[in-house]
Formats: structure tokens, C-alpha cells, sequence
């Protein structure tokens, strides 16, 4: 048994311990894992969101563009040069510096204008700022939901990307060939896997179909949706629970190799 | 006029997002990519209004004193601290930042995480009773997808990966392209002006 020495180890260990003694019951050292944990994420993303989106999408054109409507043109190299910038932001290169500093600092107006909801006399004005961020994120997510979601999910179910980089229909006579020739569990399930899979898509579908009752044809399609559903949910669960044990399983060779140094 | 210029902003600002993916204009497709940009940095002050929120929320229990106030003080000072330290030391590998991200967050998350693998086997007692047609089949699926992760036998993998790729397969694939339709469907509410929730009740 060789204990860490490495003080990191140790805090990760401590708070490791800390979220397990709420298997015990809930209590105050579980309690300063969970609220420590809230404080860190969000002091995480508030940092990583300022580096990855406030820098370079917004403070960094800002700067260059004014840089750029104020300074001579030899000025403008030297100050490029000093703060490192090896070339113009995209926004700079798509538009004037005057377009691009008003392009910079509507989104950071509306951003700003968020905050009035803390004003109750002017708390409405918030709402233009939402409507701005809801309206572009609908009208962008139509035509991308359209083509990732439904075209690219209907042609999965159609066809499929064979290895040597050819399309080949999911529903193939050849399989159901190569089945009659060698009969054997693989090239069954060979066999059935494409009609299978677009059956299971259709009937799913139709289980989502309101607009019609759900007898006849269409009440025998959604209960077999429905068997597929299940299978799908089980397997999703099974899959869910086994993600979770390795977790507890990684967590406990940590604390006995890593931190105690008894196992591994 | 409080109510109708929001309509106003988000049918015209709506219309440009959908429409500006089939016109290849240069100059539309630029204000497209820089209204995506527009998009991420509206989301990075919606953030700051997290934040205050965050403040304001256990700031208030603390001031309070309510009990277990002192704990609105840890998520408090655990904020700032990995705030200051990001911005002031950056975020780059080797940093503090990092060395606190992996080794508190982290290992905070995957063991908040693996806590769910006892709780799970309760709910799967409960849930994976054979009760009708349709739990036996969930039962068969999570009990075969789970023994295929464990067990080290050719067929029952190649059984589990067909379960995955093919049943499992078809029906996520039902259910991805139902959840489309719902979000375009949700998308054209917004700007048509039908859903209105957002807009708040007054």
C-alpha cells in the first residue's frame, strides 16, 4: 500500500468520498460537493465561453476594426504584428471596418439588453433581445433540422454506404440470395437486417401518427412501432446502466490504485 | 407595441435564418455565418444573466442566513474562484484552471454519475417486471444489451451489436425523425407568431 503524495489525487479522492457518503443518507459533506460542484460548472463555462466566444468572436474583431478606421495603414501592420494576429478576422474580410464594428456591437446591444429584465419598469425591452435569438434560431434550425434530421434518417433508411465507397439499397435481393445459398444464423440476419430496419422506422413512425385513430392497418402498424420502441428503450436502458457501472467501477479503481495504492 | 415588435423581430429575423440557407448570394451567405456568430455571443451574455441569477439566488440565502446557508457560501467562492482563476491564468492545459477542472469537477461528475448505477437497480427491478408483451421485450433488450457488455462471448456480442444496429437502430431513427418534424414544427410556431409563450403573460 503506497498512499499519493500528489496533492491533486488527494482533492479528488476527498470530494470522490464526499458524493458517496450520500449513499449513507443525504448530509453536510455531500451537501459541499453538490454546491461546490454548481459553483466550479458554472465558473468553468463562464471562463471557456469567455475565451472561446467573447475573444475571438467578438473582442478581438472589435479591437482590429477600430484599430483599423483609426490607425494609418503602417500603424495598422506594426499593431497586427505586436499583438500577434497573422490574419484578418473573417468579419473583416467579409465587410468594411465601419459595417464590421456595427455588426459587432448589435449582438453585444441585444446581448446587454437581456439584462433589463432585472429593471421592472423597462423589463419588456428584454423581450426584443429574445425575440432576435428565438427568430434566428428557428428560421436557422428549419433548413438544418430538415437535412440532418429527416432527409440524411429517410436516406439511412433507403440505402446504405457500402465499404468500397459504393450505395447499395438496404433492402437487397442479394442477401436474401447469398441466404438460400448457405443457410446459417449470419446470413439470416443478413437477410432480414435492411427490410427490418425500414419496417421498424415505418411502424415507429406511424405509432407518432395522431391525425388518424389507430385502428385497421395503421392500429397493427403502431403496435408493432410500439415493440420496437420497447426493444429500443431496453436497449438504450441496458446500455445507460453499463455506462453507468463502468463509471462506478473507474471511480473505485481510483480510489484504490491511484489514491491508496492497494490494487493495479 | 410591446407585444408586436418581438412578432415583428422574430418573423423578419426567422424568415432571413431559413431562407438565407437556399439563396448562395455571397453577401447573404456572410450575414448568415455572421448571424451564427451573432447566435454565440447573445448566448455568452445570456450566460452573465445566468450568472446573476446564480448570485442573486444564493447571495440571498446568505445574506438570509436561511440554514445551511453556509453552503450557498461554498457555491458562492467556488464560482469566483474558478472564475478568477480562468480569467486571470487562462484556460490552457497545464493551468490551474485545468488542474481544478480535472481534478475536482471531473471526478465530482463521473462519481455524481456512477451514484445512478445504485439507483438504477432499483428502478430496474421495477421496471423490467414481465408483466405484458411489450415490458418482456424491454426486459429481453436491456438484459441481452447488458450481458453482451459483460460477457465474453462472440455470439451474444454479435447479438447485443445487432439489437443496437438494427430494432434499436430503427426505432431511434423513428424517433429522430419524429423529433424533427417537432422542432420545425416548434420553429414555425415561433415565427409565425403562434407560439407566443416566450413573450411571458401579461
Amino acid at each position: 500500500m503506497e498512499l499519493a503524495t500528489d496533492i491533486w489525487v488527494w482533492v479528488a479522492a476527498i470530494l470522490t468520498l464526499f458524493v458517496y457518503s450520500f449513499l449513507i443518507k443525504d448530509n453536510p459533506l455531500y451537501k459541499f460537493a453538490e454546491h461546490a460542484m454548481g459553483g466550479l460548472g458554472v465558473g468553468y463555462w463562464t471562463a471557456v465561453l469567455f475565451y472561446n466566444v467573447i475573444i475571438p468572436d467578438f473582442w478581438e474583431p472589435l479591437t482590429i476594426a477600430i484599430r483599423k478606421l483609426s490607425m494609418t495603414p503602417q500603424n495598422f501592420d506594426a499593431f497586427m504584428a505586436r499583438e500577434g494576429f497573422s490574419q484578418m478576422p473573417q468579419i473583416m474580410q467579409d465587410f468594411s471596418p465601419g459595417v464590421s464594428i456595427l455588426l459587432l456591437l448589435l449582438p453585444a446591444i441585444i446581448g446587454l439588453l437581456l439584462f433589463t429584465r432585472y429593471i421592472p419598469k423597462i423589463a419588456w425591452i428584454s423581450r426584443f433581445s429574445l425575440a432576435f435569438y428565438l427568430g434566428a434560431a428557428s428560421g436557422i434550425a428549419i433548413p438544418n433540422t430538415f437535412q440532418t434530421r429527416i432527409l440524411e434518417q429517410l436516406r439511412g433508411t433507403i440505402v446504405q454506404d457500402a465499404p468500397d465507397g459504393s450505395v447499395v439499397p438496404l433492402f437487397s435481393f442479394d442477401a436474401w440470395r447469398d441466404f438460400f445459398a448457405a443457410p446459417g444464423i449470419e446470413t439470416f440476419f443478413d437477410a432480414i437486417s435492411g427490410p427490418l430496419l425500414i419496417l421498424g422506422v415505418v411502424c415507429t413512425l406511424s405509432y407518432f401518427f395522431f391525425s388518424k385513430e389507430h385502428k385497421g392497418i395503421l392500429g397493427g402498424m403502431a403496435r408493432i412501432g410500439i415493440w420496437f420502441l420497447m426493444i429500443g428503450f431496453g436497449a438504450s436502458f441496458g446500455y445507460t446502466v453499463m455506462g453507468r457501472v463502468s463509471l462506478l467501477i473507474g471511480r473505485v479503481q481510483f480510489l484504490l490504485t491511484d489514491w491508496l495504492g492497494v490494487a493495479g | 407595441m410591446r407585444r408586436q415588435i418581438p412578432l415583428v423581430i422574430v418573423f423578419v429575423v426567422g424568415l432571413f435564418g431559413a431562407l438565407s440557407y437556399f439563396i448562395m448570394e455571397p453577401v447573404i451567405q456572410d450575414l448568415r455565418e455572421q448571424m451564427l456568430t451573432w447566435l454565440r455571443i447573445i448566448a455568452a451574455f445570456a450566460l452573465g444573466l445566468g450568472i446573476a441569477s446564480f448570485l442573486r439566488n444564493h447571495g440571498r440565502r446568505m445574506t438570509r442566513q436561511v440554514p445551511g446557508w453556509g453552503f450557498n457560501v461554498v457555491a458562492i467562492l467556488s464560482f469566483l474562484s474558478m472564475t478568477f482563476i480562468g480569467l486571470v491564468w487562462g484556460i490552457e492545459e497545464g493551468t490551474l484552471f485545468r488542474e481544478l477542472f480535472d481534478n475536482a469537477q471531473v471526478p465530482m461528475e463521473a462519481t455524481m454519475f456512477s451514484l445512478l448505477a445504485f439507483f438504477i437497480a432499483s428502478a430496474s427491478f421495477r421496471a423490467f417486471r414481465a408483466r405484458s408483451k411489450e415490458a418482456t421485450l424491454l426486459l429481453a433488450a436491456a438484459v441481452i444489451v447488458m450481458l453482451g457488455r459483460v460477457l465474453d462471448f462472440d455470439w451474444l456480442s454479435g447479438i447485443t451489436e445487432w439489437i443496437l444496429e438494427v430494432p434499436n437502430g430503427a426505432a431511434q431513427r423513428g424517433i429522430i425523425i419524429g423529433v424533427g418534424l417537432g422542432m420545425i414544427a416548434t420553429a414555425l410556431r415561433i415565427i409565425l407568431g403562434i407560439e407566443r409563450s416566450y413573450l411571458g403573460g401579461e
